[in-house]
């Protein structure tokens, strides 16, 4: 018997219109299907790279290594104020541009303008090359030509986001009704960071798969509730609120009844005196109305919404006013860069920097579990001797991500532009 | 000259707990055997707790040197109730080798 509703056709997944069949792995585990999604994937869609935050000023810039796409990108605020993206290197010899002691590790910092260490080229705010060392020896130069390379950049609510490909549709009609929803949410007052970042011994999808799910809560993180508490969580298993998809994005709503808990006697001591836990800090700061997006089931014991924004992008909004974002950055078929990054209203004392302290390392230790159950999957899986694994109906949104990753496989290979999975909308 | 604020004067004798990033007392944790851990909680817990009052008094802005030491201080007994309250064990269980590190951290 559920606790809560589920839609009238019986399932999340059949109404969807995702199949109910054992789901394949073998999406995760060769090098060849990796080069496949690179090109058919990550070569088309809108990637979010960083917030606006990061580059306040005129001439502020950070780099972002991306493998899966075979470049690192400047992202820079220019003179008018614009947030411009370039590829990172320089016209002249392909020296990377923007780097700082080591070659593949990513830099930020403000400028007047960018010069190449290997011979000194310069160009400005804008890309355009305004100096060449000995510009007499070169050969009918017009430095016109030799500007920095764009690449597509857009920014939603604050968060940048580059796309390789020229055609894609604009980053605005991509994160569609979902992100839709999120906008006017009060991104912009969160902005105290902590941004955690680990190498993962696992496909991108499988790292997304263990959180677009939190079926397996109350088991791999038993131990992180009080005795009697996590028992019972056991025993009562875990349902969603409620599950949405539309087009290749999707979210989840959760309950969190942690945030602050009925009985303070199921949280653990340091929990007691800080007031804060995995849900985040119990007295949530007045950020004021938010938008219709989050809390869908509109229910009281709402907790957290975890929204997936295809292909490696997430946004969790949590119900005490403060959000997370994850990214899964593939680097081979068998290993990806995750990062976490938490997002709070500025603390003003020393009691709310240490709440913020607890949410943010509960946060860790649970990422800690997560990450190395992860490796041992995908050392399992690789062995190829079991496929056809039986997915349930608190794992949709896994079913859905495999399902929407072979479809853009299959419909870049066939040429057409992705066009996934036909779905119904849950609202 | 002391750590701490006067009041928490006997605090000093875990004035090495006073870390100002969480990698690196995460770090300090994971070099510590769990008596150490243990004892460092007993003594620093009921401190934090009876001082909350005076924990939110202590605006950040133009904090003094003292009170953000104790604000370290207060940190690290964050990272280590873990080890204390939950795990019961140094290292997150089955966390092997991986590690998940501060890239980003508050300038307080």
């Amino acid at each position: 018997m559920p606790f809560f509703p589920k839609p009238a056709d019986g399932s999340w997944t059949e109404h969807f219109g995702l199949d109910t069949a054992d789901v394949s792995y073998d999406d995760s585990v060769t090098p060849e299907h990796y080069e496949r999604e690179r090109d058919a994937i990550f070569r088309h869609t809108w990637l979010n790279v960083g917030r606006v935050e990061q580059i306040p000023r005129k001439g502020s810039y950070f780099t972002k290594e991306l493998d899966v796409v075979g470049t690192s990108v400047i992202l820079i605020r220019d003179g008018a104020g614009t947030v411009r993206a370039f590829h990172n290197i320089c016209r002249h010899r392909g020296n990377k541009l923007m780097w700082q002691d080591y070659p593949r590790e990513e830099t930020s910092g403000t400028c007047r303008q960018l010069t190449c260490k290997y011979h000194g080229w310069r160009y400005d705010l804008e890309g355009a090359l305004t100096f060449v060392q000995q510009e007499s020896e070169f050969f009918d130069l017009d430095m016109a030509d030799y500007g920095l390379v764009p690449v597509r950049c857009e920014v939603w609510e604050g968060f940048i986001f580059v796309n390789l490909d020229a055609d894609a549709p604009p980053l605005q009609d991509y994160m569609g009704r979902l992100g839709a929803g999120l906008e006017g949410y009060p991104f912009d007052k969160m902005t105290q960071v902590h941004k955690y970042r680990a190498e993962i011994g696992s496909n991108w999808k499988l790292f997304i798969d263990a959180f677009v799910e939190f079926y397996h809560a109350p088991v791999l993180h038993a131990e992180q509730a009080e005795g009697e508490e996590s028992r019972k969580l056991q025993g009562y298993g875990y349902e969603a609120l409620s599950y949405d998809v539309d087009g290749p994005h999707a979210m989840v709503s959760s309950w969190g009844g942690m945030s602050p808990p009925k009985d303070e006697s199921m949280v653990k001591p340091i929990e007691r005196v800080l007031r804060s836990g995995l849900f985040g800090v119990w007295d949530a700061p007045d950020v004021g109305e938010l938008p219709p997006g989050p809390n869908p089931a509109r229910h009281h014991a709402w907790g957290v919404d975890s929204f997936l924004f295809f292909p490696n992008f997430m946004v969790l909004i949590w119900k005490p006013n403060w959000y997370l974002t994850y990214h899964y950055w593939p680097t081979s078929h068998n290993t990806h860069v995750f990062e976490g990054t938490a997002y709070f209203v500025p603390p003003t004392n020393a009691y709310e920097r240490l709440q913020q302290e607890l949410a943010v390392v509960t946060f860790k230790e649970f990422a800690l579990q997560d990450g190395n159950t992860l490796e041992a999957t995908q050392s399992m899986i690789e062995g190829g001797y079991v496929d056809g694994f039986p997915l349930c109906d608190q794992e949709v949104l896994l079913r859905h991500l495999h399902t929407v990753c072979r479809s853009y496989v299959d419909d870049h290979e066939q040429g057409r532009r992705p066009t996934p999975v036909k779905i119904s909308s849950a609202s | 000259m002391s750590t701490f604020p006067p009041q928490f004067a006997d605090l000093e004798p875990f004035a090495e707990w006073a870390i100002p990033s969480e990698r690196n007392r995460y770090a300090k944790r994971l070099d510590s055997s769990m008596e150490e851990l243990q004892a460092f909680y007993d003594a620093v817990f009921p401190r934090m707790a009876e001082s909350v009052e005076y924990l939110k008094s202590v605006e950040l802005d133009g904090i003094s040197d003292e009170d953000e030491r104790l604000l370290w201080l207060f940190s690290s007994l964050v990272t280590v109730s873990f080890p204390v309250e939950v795990w019961h064990q140094v290292r997150v269980p089955d966390s092997g080798a991986s590690s998940f590190d501060a890239v980003v951290e508050p300038a307080i």
